[in-house]
């Protein structure tokens, strides 16, 4: 198998008296989905805000393309590749689709902004996804129906060449047809080569694009499965009680944790 | 794929042409013809962006009833008029639309200016501000300008705090005599203000209602202070009496109103034929003339009756645009192009959109609010500038009252939202327009008092907000 692209090791972090994640291993591979399940508070946000740099971690590494780095910043981990597409926040409504996708790395030609070369990218970038519902980069977001707001948010997180995207329940908020369409654009990002790390509830979702599937356990990873060796029922048990037969944590650590 | 015919059902409603696909981007290939930017402006109001037309509507409904109310209404001189009467509110509330667009309020805009202009008097009248004040109160303000230097470099800020050195240089060598070095002063003045309200704001973190209503109180204070008690004329101040009361000659008004459109076309045109070459969604150079058409109609117009004489009295000629017309309009093309044009802009339009999603793009949204805090006040420090003007001098009341009411009122009527996000500065000019008509057409005709004008005031405001937040009803409702 190929080397991660980002690997996560042995990372804690607490707040305060609560130890929110307890060593957590996560590897991610360039090409695949690794899907990050978990129960409501089992630290799947936290384990993402430490990586983008928003939380700090007590101890651990962070390795990138091999490397140790310090993610401290958001703006540190949008300048290795690694891009975080958040659930809702992530686009203003009064401006359109061009301008949110470049939003904060506008391309400017003697300080002024280069409307025509911004419009031609953004073209681009959704042509390459294959993103075929939007008629308009010019339309304002605030006319974009859930799907369409989500693909623009995908799309600008991978506008940068970005290596590695999280995706935060990209299809909490959306109808069948377009949780259809996004979970196409998140498999086509893994084709494309990036890393994709898929945040989700979704045991539908999970089985059907994610290629490995990370399951927390009240801030412990619980098991790393391949999605084409386990079930849907093997994942739910990893997630309600932290073991499913052989795999998953100890049944003392499980249930010492509670 | 399976997904591509729900795509028109999804665009919201957007018209798209049948028989090609959505993701072609259709929408983007367009040259764009007199008729589809006709179709597509109707489009625009249908959807619920009414844009200027409130205002517009407002101003011919105005006019209308104000002509019938008195025939002096529409003569030249009255209309030659208006600017002078009204360029304070325009360019107080071009300011304010930069605070607006985030969101914020500034509700010491108006008392700003007041002490802004006063201290600048003050300097003037007693051939140095040092001189005119108390030694105590002098040194606080050249404190307190130098803080905000400190303060505004610390946030990133450039502009501004230069803005602020150039006026505490001025000011600590004496060169506050000279009128046009004063004014300059005064924006200083401004500036630091700005700084300060944008730290409190961005960075301490005070609501800026409640930091501008605090300052709107002790701003008139300050005034007193600054003016010693005094009432401050600036009518024999040739330059400050003529910003409200002169007029460039007609020569100058033919070059401003060319340079004007000319200006306007080349931009048009060039960045037409730029996106023609790049294959970019572009306006047909049929539509770039017909604007610029449009466009030059109204400013040869408007030059050709500014550069007749109006004034009714034999003994002296009034012709030409005046500067509060000109001065209002350059400023508004300069924010124009700096809100639409730079990165700052952007940023500030998507700071008012989405705090967070500003943020999370890695915008300095502290710096954005500092910076925008700074230019309000810088154009509230001129407004006061004009406002002394046109009322013939600093007034111990000065910016006090209803002046940052009609201010907020004018950028609103324009279309200006308090919400943030959305707003132009061309709606100040607008707004200021049919605000500054409704006293001006009720003093013509004396049996109606003073009182009809703040009633009338009041209910455009109404109407004009009532115009906007239904339109954007039936559009959500759709």
């Amino acid at each position: 198998m190929a080397e991660p692209i980002l690997e996560i090791r042995q990372l804690n972090k607490s707040f305060g008296p609560v130890h929110v994640l307890h060593d957590i291993d996560l590897a991610v591979y360039p090409g695949e989905v690794t899907a990050l399940v978990g129960d409501n508070g089992a630290g799947k946000s936290t384990l993402v805000k430490c990586i983008a740099g928003i939380n700090s971690i007590d101890s651990g590494t962070v390795l990138f393309e091999g490397k140790p780095v310090t993610l401290h910043d958001p703006r540190v981990a949008a300048a290795l590749g690694i891009e975080f597409v958040y659930q809702d926040l992530a686009l203003a409504d009064n401006l359109d689709i061009t301008q949110n996708m470049f939003l904060g790395r506008e391309i400017r030609r003697r300080g002024f902004l280069s409307d025509g070369q911004m419009e031609r990218k953004a073209r681009e970038t959704l042509t390459s996804l294959s993103v075929r519902t939007v008629s308009s980069v010019r339309q304002a977001v605030a006319s974009l129906s859930g799907g369409q707001r989500q693909t623009v948010a995908i799309a600008k997180a991978v506008l940068w060449n970005s290596k590695v995207v999280f995706l935060d329940e990209p299809t909490a908020a959306l109808g069948v047809a377009q949780t259809r369409q996004v979970l196409d654009l998140v498999r086509r990002l893994a084709d494309q080569g990036l890393g994709v790390v898929l945040i989700s509830h979704n045991m539908n979702d999970v089985m059907e694009v994610a290629d490995r599937v990370a399951a927390l356990f009240l801030g412990r990873i619980a098991a790393v499965v391949n999605t084409k060796e386990s079930s849907t029922t093997q994942i739910v048990e990893l997630i309600t009680a932290g073991r499913s037969g052989d795999i998953g944590l100890a049944p003392a650590t499980a249930n010492e944790s509670i | 794929m399976s997904t591509s015919q729900t795509s028109d059902a999804e665009a919201g409603g957007r018209p798209s042409t049948p028989g090609r696909p959505a993701g072609d981007f259709s929408l983007d290939v367009e040259r764009r013809t007199v008729p589809i930017a006709i179709r597509s402006y109707f489009d625009r109001l249908r959807s619920g962006d009414p844009g200027a037309l409130p205002a517009v509507l407002g101003l011919v409904v105005l006019a209308a009833i104000f002509s019938q109310v008195s025939d002096r209404f529409l003569s030249s001189n009255n209309i030659g008029n208006l600017p002078g009467q009204g360029a304070y509110i325009a360019i107080i509330a071009m300011g304010l639309v930069f605070v607006l667009l985030l969101g914020e309020i500034d509700l010491a805009a108006g008392t700003t200016g007041g002490i802004c202009a006063g201290f600048a008097a003050q300097g003037i009248f007693s051939n140095g501000l040092h001189h005119g004040i108390s030694g105590l109160l002098f040194w606080t303000l050249m404190v307190c300008m130098a803080a905000a230097v400190v303060l505004g470099f610390y946030l990133k800020s450039i502009s501004g705090p230069i803005l602020v050195i150039v006026g505490l240089v001025i000011a600590l060598t004496g060169q506050d005599k000279h009128v046009l070095l004063a004014l300059v002063f005064a924006v200083a003045i401004g500036a630091a203000v700005g700084i300060f309200v944008g730290w409190l704001v961005a960075a301490v973190g005070i609501p800026s209602f409640i930091v501008t209503l605090a300052l709107f109180l002790a701003f008139q204070g300050v005034l007193l202070f600054a003016l010693k008690s005094q009432p401050i004329g600036v009518n024999n101040y040739n330059l400050w009496y003529g910003l409200a009361h002169d007029n460039m000659s007609p020569a100058w008004s033919w070059v401003f109103s060319i340079t004007v459109v000319v200006g306007y076309f080349v931009y048009t045109a060039v960045k037409s034929l730029r996106a023609q070459a790049a294959g970019l969604a572009a306006d047909t150079m049929q539509l770039v003339v017909a604007r610029a058409v449009v466009l030059a109609v109204a400013a040869i117009a408007i030059t050709f009756f500014a550069n007749q004489n109006r004034n009714t009295n034999a003994f002296k000629t009034i012709e030409g645009l005046p500067w509060a017309a000109a001065i209002p309009i350059a400023l508004m093309i300069l924010a124009t192009i700096t809100l639409n044009k730079t990165p700052w802009g952007r940023h500030l339009y998507a700071t008012g959109g989405n705090e967070e999603a500003a943020r999370r793009a890695g915008i300095d949204v502290r710096h954005i609010k500092v910076t925008a805090f700074t230019v309000n006040s810088s154009f509230a420090a001129l407004g006061g500038v004009f406002l002394a003007s046109s009322t013939g001098g600093a007034q111990l009341d000065l910016g006090a009252g209803n002046i940052l009411l009609f201010a907020v009122a004018a950028a609103v009527i324009g279309g200006t939202s308090l919400f943030g996000g959305r707003g132009k500065p061309r709606d100040a000019i607008l707004g200021a327009l049919v605000i500054v008509m409704i006293p001006n057409g009720i003093g013509l005709k004396p049996n109606l008092g003073v009182q009809h004008q703040e009633v009338i005031t009041g209910v455009v405001l109404l109407v004009a907000a009532s115009v906007d937040a239904i339109s954007r009803r039936r559009a959500l409702g759709r």
